[in-house]
C-alpha cells in the first residue's frame, strides 16, 4: 500500500461518498470499501488500469478529467479525491475548482519539485530532473505541470480554498528526519485535504 | 434443468470448433397463464423459444439471461447441425472459456415475444380468427418482454438471474430487468444501449417502417393471408438499419470506392456498380428472406416506445434508484446510433443513484455492429467482469450495493 493511502484512508468519513479521479488499479478504492464501507466511484482514462479495477471489483468509469466534471452535479459527493494525478492535468487549477464544487471536501496527493534532489538536479546538471520518483525524460512525460508545496499552498490562497490538513510524506531517510522542519525542501509528496 | 432435456445442452462438443458450445437444440414452452401487456391487451396463451448453454448449478444461482436486439432471436450460440454455415448470433462471446463462459453459468437465450423464430408473434395463428395474427398482433413494448421472460425464469426454478446480458435494444430490457424485478438479478450487463432513444434514431426506424408499409405487396400487413410478401421493403429497411450500425470509417475502410462491375473509362457505357451497392443489396435479401416484416415493425416501435425513466417523472436517477443489481456498461468509439455518450448518460445516472456501476469505452471503427464483433479489449473486460460474477456465486454470496 502506498504511504500516502494510508493518510488519505484516516481523513474518509466511514459509509461516504468518494470520487477517485484517475482512480488507477483502484487500490485505495478497493480499501476504503473494505475498512470505510464507502460508496466510491473511480474515473480513469487507461484501459489497462479500468481493466483491473473490475478484476477488484471497484466502480470505475472511463472518463478524461481533462474534460471536465460537468456530468456530476454540485455537492454530489462527501469526498473527491485525486492522488498523483494533478501535474499530468491539462488545468490542474480548473480540475481543483471543480472536485470543490462536486465535492463537500476533497484530498489531493502531488509529487513535491521543490524537493531537495529535484533542485539539486536542476541547478548543478542544469537538466530537468529524472528520478525514481519522476523516471521520465522532458519530452515525453504524462507530467506537464510540475509545482512545489509552496506553489500549491500560494494557489489555494489566490481561490480561497481552506487547507483542513496538510501532510507530507518521504520514504527516505533523510526526509523523514527533515521534512516536518523544510517540508518544501525535504517532503517527496504532500497530501492536502481541502474544502471551500 | 439438462437431465430432464439432454437434447438441449451441448452435445459432444466439435472438437474442431474449439470455445463452441456444439449442436444445440431449441426448446420452448407454452405459457396458458393470460399475460397483460402494457398497451392494456392480454395475450391469453402464448409460447416461448429458447436455447441454453452450459449447467444450472444445484443451487441455481448461476443462470445467465441473454436478451436480443432488433433482428435477434434465441438462436445465441452454438449450431443446429454440423452443416450450419454460421454459428448463434453472440457466438464469439458465449461458450466454454469465453467471456459468457459456459464452463460456469447456464445460459438461457429467448426468442422474444412479437418474434419470427418460433415465439408466438405477427406470424402465429391468432386463435380468435384461425388466420395469422398479421398486423393484428398486439403492439409489445419492452417491459411485456421483461414480463415474460419473469415467467420463462419461473419455469426453470431461476428465482435470480446471476446477470442479465444485453446489447442495443437487449441492454434495455436489461435495464428494465433492473427496475421491475431488482431482487431477480445480481448484475446487469448493458452494451451499446441508451434509456431512449433520439429522434434521429426514431427517423431511422420511421423510414425504414415505411419502406416495409409502401410495399405493395404488404397489403396492410396481412400479406401472408394474400400469399404474398413486401419482400422489396423488408430488405431496404434492413439495408437502412445496416448503414447505421456501420460508421463512415468502417464502410470506407470495408469497401472504399471499390467497384464490382463496370469500368469509368472514357467509353465505356455499362452501369457501375460499387462494392458497397452490392454488399447492402446482399444484406437487405438475405435478411428478408428470413424475417418477418410485421415483426420488424413491431420491433422497431418498441425501440422507439422505450423510455427508461418515463414513469419516474423523467428522472432516470430516481429510475435508478429502484435497482439493487451491480452494472457493467460498454459503449463503442464509432458508434453514433448509440453513441457513448448515451451510455455515459447511463453511468451518470447510475452514479447519482448511488448504484454499484463500472463503464468502459471501447475503441473500435465497427459502429453498433461493433457488439457482436471480436475485439480484443471488449472481450477482455467483458471477461475479467464475468469471472467476478461467477466467482460470486460460487462463494454463494449476493452482490447487491
Amino acid at each position: 500500500m502506498r504511504i500516502d493511502l494510508n493518510v488519505i484512508q484516516e481523513w474518509i468519513t466511514p459509509a461516504s461518498r468518494v470520487l477517485d479521479l484517475g482512480c488507477g488499479d483502484g487500490e485505495l478504492l478497493e480499501q476504503l470499501q473494505q475498512n470505510k464501507n464507502v460508496v466510491g466511484y473511480g474515473l480513469e482514462i487507461d484501459s489497462e488500469q479500468i481493466e483491473r479495477c473490475v478484476q477488484r471489483g471497484v466502480n470505475v468509469v472511463e472518463q478524461n478529467l481533462d474534460a471536465g466534471l460537468t456530468n456530476f452535479a454540485d455537492a454530489s459527493f462527501d469526498t473527491v479525491v485525486m492522488t498523483q494525478a494533478l501535474q499530468t492535468l491539462r488545468h490542474p487549477h480548473l480540475v481543483v475548482g471543480e472536485m470543490l464544487r462536486v465535492g463537500r471536501d476533497c484530498i489531493i496527493t502531488f509529487p513535491n519539485f521543490g524537493q531537495w534532489k529535484a533542485r539539486w538536479h536542476l541547478a548543478f546538471s542544469g537538466r530537468m530532473p529524472v528520478s525514481d520518483l519522476l523516471p521520465f525524460e522532458w519530452y515525453d512525460t504524462p507530467n506537464i505541470h510540475f509545482c512545489t508545496f509552496r506553489d500549491f499552498e500560494v494557489l489555494c490562497r489566490q481561490n480561497d480554498w481552506t487547507i483542513l490538513h496538510r501532510q507530507v510524506v518521504s520514504e527516505s531517510k533523510l526526509g523523514v528526519a527533515f521534512k516536518d522542519f523544510l517540508p518544501n525542501l525535504f517532503g517527496e509528496t504532500a497530501i492536502y485535504h481541502l474544502t471551500r | 434443468m439438462s437431465t430432464e432435456n439432454p437434447s438441449a445442452s451441448c452435445e459432444a462438443p466439435n472438437s474442431a470448433e474449439k470455445g463452441s458450445v456444439g449442436l444445440v437444440t431449441a426448446k420452448s414452452h407454452k405459457f396458458c397463464e393470460p399475460l397483460q401487456l402494457a398497451c392494456g391487451r392480454v395475450l391469453q396463451d402464448y409460447t416461448l423459444v429458447y436455447e441454453t448453454y452450459g449447467e444450472l448449478n444445484t443451487d441455481k444461482t448461476n443462470a445467465v439471461l441473454i436478451c436480443h436486439a432488433l433482428s435477434g432471436h434465441h438462436h445465441a450460440a452454438g449450431r443446429h447441425s454440423p452443416e450450419d454455415k454460421r454459428p448463434g448470433w453472440w457466438d464469439q462471446y458465449i461458450g466454454p472459456g469465453k467471456p459468457i463462459d459456459t464452463n460456469r453459468f447456464f445460459v438461457v437465450a429467448v426468442n422474444n415475444l412479437g418474434g419470427c423464430h418460433g415465439s408466438t408473434g405477427p406470424v402465429s395463428i391468432n386463435p380468435a380468427t384461425g388466420k395469422p395474427w398479421g398486423p393484428d398482433f398486439p403492439s409489445l413494448r419492452v417491459r411485456d418482454w421483461v414480463h415474460s421472460q419473469a415467467r420463462l425464469a419461473d419455469t426453470l426454478g431461476i428465482e435470480q438471474w446471476a446477470s442479465v446480458i444485453g446489447g442495443s435494444l437487449g441492454g434495455m430490457q436489461a435495464m428494465r430487468w433492473s427496475l421491475e424485478y431488482p431482487e431477480r438479478l445480481r448484475h446487469c450487463v448493458v452494451i451499446a444501449s441508451a434509456m431512449k432513444l433520439s429522434a434521429q434514431n426514431i427517423a431511422f426506424n420511421e423510414t425504414a417502417r415505411q419502406a416495409i408499409t409502401s410495399d405493395p405487396d404488404f397489403c396492410g400487413g396481412r400479406y401472408l393471408e394474400e400469399g404474398k410478401l413486401p419482400r422489396g421493403g423488408l430488405a431496404v429497411a434492413r439495408m437502412i438499419g445496416h448503414i447505421t450500425y456501420l460508421s463512415d470509417d468502417g464502410l470506407a475502410h470495408k469497401f472504399g470506392r471499390e467497384l464490382r462491375s463496370g469500368s469509368f473509362q472514357q467509353g465505356a457505357d455499362e452501369e457501375v456498380e460499387f462494392q458497397i451497392q452490392s454488399y447492402l443489396r446482399y444484406q437487405g435479401d438475405s435478411f428478408s428472406s428470413s424475417f418477418d416484416p410485421n415483426t420488424y415493425v413491431l420491433m422497431t416501435r418498441a425501440l422507439d416506445y422505450f423510455d427508461l425513466a418515463r414513469e419516474y417523472n423523467d428522472d432516470p436517477v430516481a429510475a435508478f434508484s429502484h435497482a439493487r443489481c451491480r452494472f457493467l456498461l460498454i459503449s463503442f468509439t464509432s458508434d453514433w446510433r448509440f453513441a457513448p455518450s448515451r451510455s455515459r448518460e447511463i453511468a451518470d445516472a447510475l452514479m447519482h443513484a448511488n448504484r454499484a456501476v463500472s463503464y468502459a469505452e471501447i475503441e473500435s471503427a465497427m459502429g453498433h455492429d461493433a457488439f457482436l464483433l471480436p475485439n480484443k479489449r471488449y472481450e477482455s473486460i467483458f471477461r475479467s467482469y464475468m469471472q467476478r460474477v461467477a466467482a460470486e456465486h460460487k462463494e454463494g454470496q449476493s452482490a447487491c450495493v
